[in-house]
C-alpha cells in the first residue's frame, strides 16, 4: 500500500511541469493577455479605415447580421428587444461596441461594460455599415481630442456632469440599479462619443450644447485628474463623505477604543 | 451584629436573641466581597522586565524629541512653492507626521511609565459626608456678610447697578450681529416666493449666459440653465439669485409627455420642458437626469421626479413635485419664460401658502 502511493506520487510528479515551468507559463499567460488588452483599449480616433468605402460598409453588414441584427432587426429598423439604430451614427457603434458595451451580455438595468468582443476593424465597419443607413453623429478626430483648456472643462464638468459621474470622475449610483460609470481609463475618444450620442440613460450633449471646443476642454480635464494625483493625500476612491466616513469610523474609533482599553487596564 | 461607620447597631440579623422590633432582614444578604488579592506585575517581580519598562519609556521620550527635530528639519527641506500643490501635501504631511509623533511618543510614555514602571499600591479613600460642621457653615455666612460689608455691595447701589447693568447691555453686540444675518429691510417671505425669472427673460447656458434655441435641443438633450442676465449680477448677488433660479431644460418625445391641464401643457414648448433644479425636500440640486426612463434622481436623499408626468414625485422624502417654469419661444427662436415660476421653488417654510 505505502509503496503504491509513493508509486503514484513519483508517476504524478513525472507528469506535471515543474514549478518554475508554472509560474513562467502564468508570467506568459498575463503578459500575454495584458499586451493584448492594451492593443484593444488603445483604440484610437485614427485608426486607417475608410468608413465611406462599399467594401468596409459590406464587411460591417455581414458583422452586423451575424451579430447585432436579433435584437437591432435585419435592417436596423429595431426590435422590441432593440432600438432602431438608423441615424445614430458611427459615433454610437464606436462607443458601444468599443467599450464592450454591446453585443450586450443579458438584459439588466444597463448594459455593462465587458472585454471587447471585436477587433478595431470589425467595430470600424461595424461603425460605418450604421452610419451609411442615414447621417448621424460621427467619430471625432484626433485632433478633436487633444490640447483643451484644462480649468474651462473644469467649470463645465462640475455643472454638466459632476452631478452624475462625481465631482473626480468616479462615478455614482442612480435609480434602480443604474449608475453612472467612471470616467478614469477612458479613452478620450470614448469619452466625446458618450457626449455625443448619450448612450442609455445618459443625456445628449449636442454640439450646440458643448461645442466641440468645449467637449474637447471637459476631455483635457479628466485627462488632467487622471494625471495628477490629488493634493490632498489618500483619495479613498474619491466617493466622499461615504469611504471616508466608513474609514474614520472603523480605524479612528478603532484605535481610540484600542488605547482607551490600553490606559485602563492594569498592567500585567 | 453589624455596625455602620459611626459605630452604632444598626441592621439586626434575623433569629437574633436582640429582635426587638419588626423589621426582618434576610441573613443571606448580599455581603461585600471585598478588593480582590493584589496582585503583583511583571515589573515588580522580574528585574528584567522592570529595566525593560523603564528602557521603553525613556527610548519613548527621545523618539519625541527625534520627532520634533524631525518636524523642524521637514518644515525646512519641504517648503511650499507657489504654484506648486505638491508642495504643500509633503510640507504638510511631514511636518503633521513630526508633530504628531513627537506628541504621541510622550503621551504613550507618559502612560507606560505610570502602568509599568511607577509604584504599584492600592489604597482606599473613604467617602466622607458632603455636609460641614456648623462652625463651618457658619464661618462661610460670616465671609460673604463681611465682603459685602467691606466692598459696600449693598450699600454702594450706584456702584452695584452700574455693574448689573454693564453685564446686561455686554451681550447686545452678539444679537445685533446675529440679526445682521438675516436679509435686512426685505421681508424673506416675499425673497423665498419670487425668482429671477419674468416674463420675456429668455433661458441661457449655465455658465456662459448664452440664449438657448429650441432648435439646438435634440431629443434626449439636457441644459442646465440660468435667467439671462445673471452673470452680469454681482458676484454675492448672482449666487443668491442662481440659488433659486437654476432650472433643468430638457426635450422629450411630445408623445411622452403626460399633462393634467391644457394650460399645464402650454407651458411646454414642443416636448421641450423646463423644471426648477431645487429639491422640494431641502433643496439640494436635483439634476441626475435619465434621458430613457425621464427620472431625475436627487443625490442627497434620493427623492425621484417623473419628469414624463409634470415631475410628481415617485420615490423618496420630497413632498411635492418640481415646479415648472412655463416657456416659449419668441419672435428669433430663442426659448424665453412666459412667467417665474407659481409658487415658490425649493423647500417648505413657514409662510410658503400664505
Amino acid at each position: 500500500m505505502r509503496k503504491n502511493m509513493s508509486d503514484n506520487k513519483a508517476q504524478r510528479r513525472r507528469g506535471r511541469r515543474g514549478p518554475i515551468a508554472s509560474v513562467a507559463l502564468i508570467l506568459v499567460g498575463l503578459v500575454a493577455t495584458g499586451g493584448a488588452y492594451a492593443a484593444f483599449s488603445s483604440a484610437s480616433a485614427n485608426a486607417a479605415v475608410d468608413l465611406t468605402s462599399p467594401a468596409v460598409i459590406e464587411e460591417g453588414q455581414k458583422l452586423f447580421a451575424a451579430n447585432c441584427a436579433t435584437c437591432h432587426g435585419q435592417q436596423a429598423q429595431g426590435t422590441e428587444n432593440g432600438p432602431s439604430l438608423i441615424g445614430v451614427g458611427s459615433a454610437a457603434v464606436d462607443f458601444q461596441v468599443g467599450t464592450g458595451r454591446m453585443p450586450m451580455q443579458m438584459s439588466g438595468p444597463q448594459a455593462e461594460q465587458k472585454p471587447v468582443q471585436f477587433t478595431d476593424e470589425q467595430t470600424q465597419a461595424l461603425a460605418a455599415y450604421v452610419a451609411s443607413l442615414a447621417p448621424g453623429p460621427s467619430i471625432p478626430t484626433a485632433s478633436q481630442l487633444e490640447g483643451g483648456n484644462v480649468s474651462n472643462g473644469g467649470e463645465l464638468f462640475r455643472i454638466n456632469c459632476a452631478m452624475c459621474h462625481n465631482v473626480a470622475g468616479a462615478g455614482g449610483a442612480l435609480t434602480e440599479g443604474k449608475y453612472a460609470p467612471e470616467l478614469t481609463g477612458v479613452a478620450a475618444v470614448h469619452v466625446y462619443e458618450a457626449m455625443l450620442t448619450g448612450p442609455q440613460n445618459m443625456p445628449v450633449f449636442n454640439d450646440l450644447n458643448l461645442t466641440p471646443e468645449e467637449k474637447k476642454d471637459i476631455i483635457s480635464y479628466l485627462s488632467y485628474i487622471e494625471e495628477n494625483p490629488s493634493a490632498g493625500g489618500i483619495q479613498l476612491s474619491n466617493l466622499g463623505p461615504v469611504s471616508e466616513g466608513l474609514f474614520l469610523w472603523i480605524f479612528g474609533l478603532g484605535a481610540i477604543v484600542a488605547l482607551t482599553v490600553w490606559i485602563t487596564a492594569k498592567s500585567n | 451584629m453589624a455596625k455602620n461607620e459611626n459605630g452604632t447597631a444598626d441592621i439586626v440579623p434575623a433569629g437574633s436573641a436582640e429582635v426587638t422590633g419588626t423589621g426582618v432582614v434576610s441573613p443571606d444578604a448580599f455581603t461585600n466581597p471585598g478588593l480582590p488579592p493584589h496582585r503583583p506585575r511583571i515589573t515588580d517581580l522580574d528585574p528584567k522586565a522592570a529595566k525593560r519598562a523603564e528602557r521603553v519609556v525613556y527610548w519613548l521620550f527621545y523618539i519625541s524629541i527625534a520627532a520634533s527635530v524631525f518636524a523642524v528639519y521637514a518644515y525646512m527641506f519641504f517648503p511650499i512653492e507657489p504654484e506648486n500643490i505638491h508642495s504643500v501635501r509633503m510640507n504638510t504631511l511631514y511636518l503633521g507626521l513630526g508633530i504628531a509623533f513627537s506628541l504621541l511618543a510622550i503621551g504613550i510614555a507618559a502612560v507606560h511609565w505610570g502602568k509599568a514602571v511607577m509604584a504599584d499600591k492600592e489604597a482606599i479613600d473613604y467617602r466622607h459626608p458632603v455636609r460641614g460642621t456648623e462652625e463651618t457653615r457658619a464661618r462661610a455666612v460670616e465671609i460673604f456678610r463681611e465682603s459685602d460689608e467691606e466692598s459696600g455691595f449693598s450699600r454702594r447701589t450706584l456702584i452695584r447697578n452700574g455693574l448689573i447693568g454693564a453685564l446686561i447691555a455686554f451681550p447686545l453686540p452678539a444679537i445685533a450681529l446675529f440679526r445682521g444675518l438675516a436679509p435686512m429691510d426685505q421681508d424673506p417671505n416675499n425673497l423665498l416666493k419670487h425668482t429671477m425669472w419674468k416674463k420675456g427673460t429668455r433661458l441661457t447656458r449655465d455658465p456662459q449666459g448664452t440664449p438657448i434655441k429650441a432648435s439646438e435641443l435634440t431629443i434626449g438633450s439636457a441644459f442646465q440653465v440660468i435667467p439671462e442676465g445673471l452673470v452680469d449680477l454681482p458676484e454675492h448677488e448672482m449666487l443668491d439669485e442662481k440659488a433659486k433660479a437654476a432650472v433643468l431644460l430638457v426635450r422629450l418625445k411630445k408623445e411622452d409627455l403626460n399633462w393634467t391641464s391644457a394650460e399645464r401643457e402650454s407651458w411646454s414648448y414642443d416636448g421641450i420642458v423646463a423644471y426648477s433644479k431645487i429639491c422640494t425636500h431641502v433643496g439640494c440640486p436635483v439634476a441626475l437626469y435619465e434621458q430613457q426612463t425621464h427620472h431625475l434622481l436627487c443625490p442627497c436623499h434620493q427623492s425621484q421626479f417623473d419628469i414624463a408626468n409634470e415631475c410628481a414625485v415617485i420615490f423618496g422624502p420630497a413632498a411635492r413635485p418640481l415646479p415648472q417654469l412655463p416657456i416659449t419661444v419668441d419672435a428669433e427662436g430663442y426659448l424665453v419664460a412666459t412667467s417665474d415660476f407659481t409658487e415658490p421653488v425649493g423647500p417648505s417654510f413657514w409662510e410658503r401658502s400664505k
